[in-house]
């Protein structure tokens, strides 16, 4: 297995408070990473110290053996990184199929000029756009809604919309910020499927606090604790780490 | 009925004046969720240009495509030097320093051109109750308000422009350049504000020529609902006309209350205008 992502030794401080120190991972392509910790650990630090919102004070982040410095959030997703945020973060008042066409943005093979000069290979490159995100809200089962807006929705579609959003571009790395909050137990059962799925086309990290479900869809999981990395390994390793169980788990699972 | 024919019609050539303006402000609103007073201050030095340019070379239409083209230059300076800063403390700090810009322009205006009325020409034929003049006023309004609207609804970029104004963190990760988007969108609005100063001005250039028109624009794309270009250029034609009769059957004083109390009543009745579909506000 190929290394997509490295994160060596990275700390992360603001205004004196450190929210990540010295943490390292791997994410391996095809496999399902799954990042735990009790609030405040760092998970979403972690996040955006990859997405280029964060910067770290030092240590190294590597995407595929190249190293990321200076990286800005909008560069992520021509490098083949997708993320979903923690809520939504949908554009309200556009519809479905735009806010996903939005995702499609880095697959484009024509700039904005040649739009508006109205060439019509630009229109040819839209028109695919538009078949490749009507494809991915219909693989999420959501094709029907397509016109309609965000906010006339159930907050379990508005998630698929977000998760459709991040997929359309067909990323390498998907980095999903809890994906199952909010969700019912079916769409969650659901979603644990999807994103099993999914690992055979790309690598997933998922940030999630519903940890019998974390501990059945990953392969992998990293245990946060205070902005350090306090376990790694298969489910059934962290489990029973005693140190996993007094940070979070509380009680033995 | 004469009266009442004058009223309407000289009502609706203003009001074309006041969808321009209008649609400028829709355009920001669009691109950055805020409402620009800087405004009618960049439509004000772009006129300004053009008076300059006309003076200097006697053509008007070298002048009006120079304001145009200012127009846009300033807008995306106002953007990366003045609001972008401010943005960081919030969407106040961003609405406060454009207040701010428009009264520093008007003063600038003054020191420069001085504040003694200098006359600006029409484009074309101002004579007559519905001149060639109208015609052109109107006439760009819609071809303006058409593009506004296959822009940001049926083309990548105007998408993009909307989605980096409505979720900038979603945007960026979606590969949308974020701070790109909300220039463009800045130095497209005050394109088209110096467009619609270069309607609204004739016959008569002074400091303060746009502050009233402003506050009538404000007043369409606020009834129009602030993020739709059709609603907004339908309010700028009724509130022209609405202002006419006011002015013509109540006088003239009335006009700038009566602005305001139609903005006041549309936004007791409905607080997201005549024509707003009620999008949620960034909080």
């Amino acid at each position: 297995m190929t290394e997509l992502l490295t994160i060596e030794k990275v700390t992360v401080r603001f205004d004196g408070l450190v929210a990540l120190r010295d943490v390292s991972l791997a994410v391996e392509d095809g496999t399902v990473l799954g990042v735990i910790g009790p609030n405040g650990a760092g998970k979403t630090t972690l996040f955006n110290v990859v997405s280029g919102f964060v910067r770290p004070a030092h240590g190294t982040i590597r995407w595929r053996g190249e190293e990321l410095r200076d990286h800005r959030p909008d560069s992520l997703a021509r490098l083949g990184i997708s993320r979903t945020l923690q809520g939504l973060g949908l554009f309200p008042g556009m519809s479905v199929l735009d806010n996903v066409l939005v995702g499609a943005g880095p697959l484009a093979r024509c700039g904005p000029l040649a739009t508006l000069l109205g060439l019509r290979r630009a229109a040819r490159d839209e028109a695919a756009l538009r078949d490749r995100a009507m494809t991915t809200l219909a693989d999420l089962g959501i094709a029907g809604v397509h016109a309609a807006l965000p906010g006339s929705l159930p907050y379990g579609i508005r998630k698929r919309v977000a998760l459709a959003r991040a997929l359309v571009a067909e990323p390498r790395m998907l980095l999903l910020d809890e994906p199952a909050s909010g969700l019912a137990a079916d769409e969650i059962a659901e979603l644990g499927e999807r994103i099993t799925a999914l690992a055979g086309k790309c690598a997933v990290v998922v940030v999630e606090h519903n940890i019998d479900w974390v501990m059945r869809v990953c392969s992998r999981i990293v245990v946060l604790d205070f902005g350090e990395v306090i376990a790694t390994g298969e489910p059934s390793d962290v489990q029973n780490d005693q140190r996993v169980i007094d940070a979070y788990l509380g009680v033995p699972a | 009925m004469n009266t009442w024919w004058t009223l309407t019609v000289g009502g609706f050539a203003s009001g074309a004046v006041y969808a321009a303006l209008g649609l400028s402000l829709v355009i920001i609103f669009r691109a950055t969720r805020v409402v620009n007073f800087a405004q009618p201050a960049l439509a004000l030095l772009s006129t300004y240009f053009a008076f300059t340019v006309n003076q200097v070379t006697g053509t008007y239409w070298l002048g009006f495509a120079v304001a145009i083209v200012a127009g846009a230059v300033l807008g995306a300076l106002s953007d990366r030097l003045l609001i972008r800063p401010a943005r960081a403390h919030g969407e106040l700090g961003s609405v406060i320093v454009t207040l701010g810009l428009l009264l520093v322009v008007q003063a600038v205006a003054g020191m420069l051109w001085t504040s003694e009325p200098r006359s600006f020409g029409y484009a074309f034929d101002f004579r007559g109750l519905f001149s060639a003049a109208n015609v052109f006023a109107v006439l760009v309004v819609l071809v303006t308000a058409a593009g506004v609207l296959l822009l940001f609804k049926f083309t990548s970029l105007g998408l993009r422009m909307r989605a980096a104004a409505f979720a900038p963190e979603a945007a960026a990760l979606a590969g949308v350049r974020v701070g790109l988007m909300v220039t463009a969108g800045t130095a497209l609005a005050a394109a088209v504000g110096a467009l619609a100063g270069l309607l609204a001005v004739p016959p008569l250039l002074y400091p303060t020529v746009l502050d009233g028109i402003f506050v009538y624009s404000l007043t369409a794309a606020v009834i129009g609902g602030l993020d739709n270009p059709i609603g907004t250029v339908i309010a700028g034609f009724g509130t022209g006309i609405g202002l006419s009769y006011v002015s013509g059957y109540l006088g003239p004083e009335l006009v700038t209350l009566a602005a305001l109390a139609i903005l006041v009543v549309v936004l007791s009745v409905r607080p997201h205008g005549l024509f707003g579909r009620g999008l949620a506000r960034r909080v």
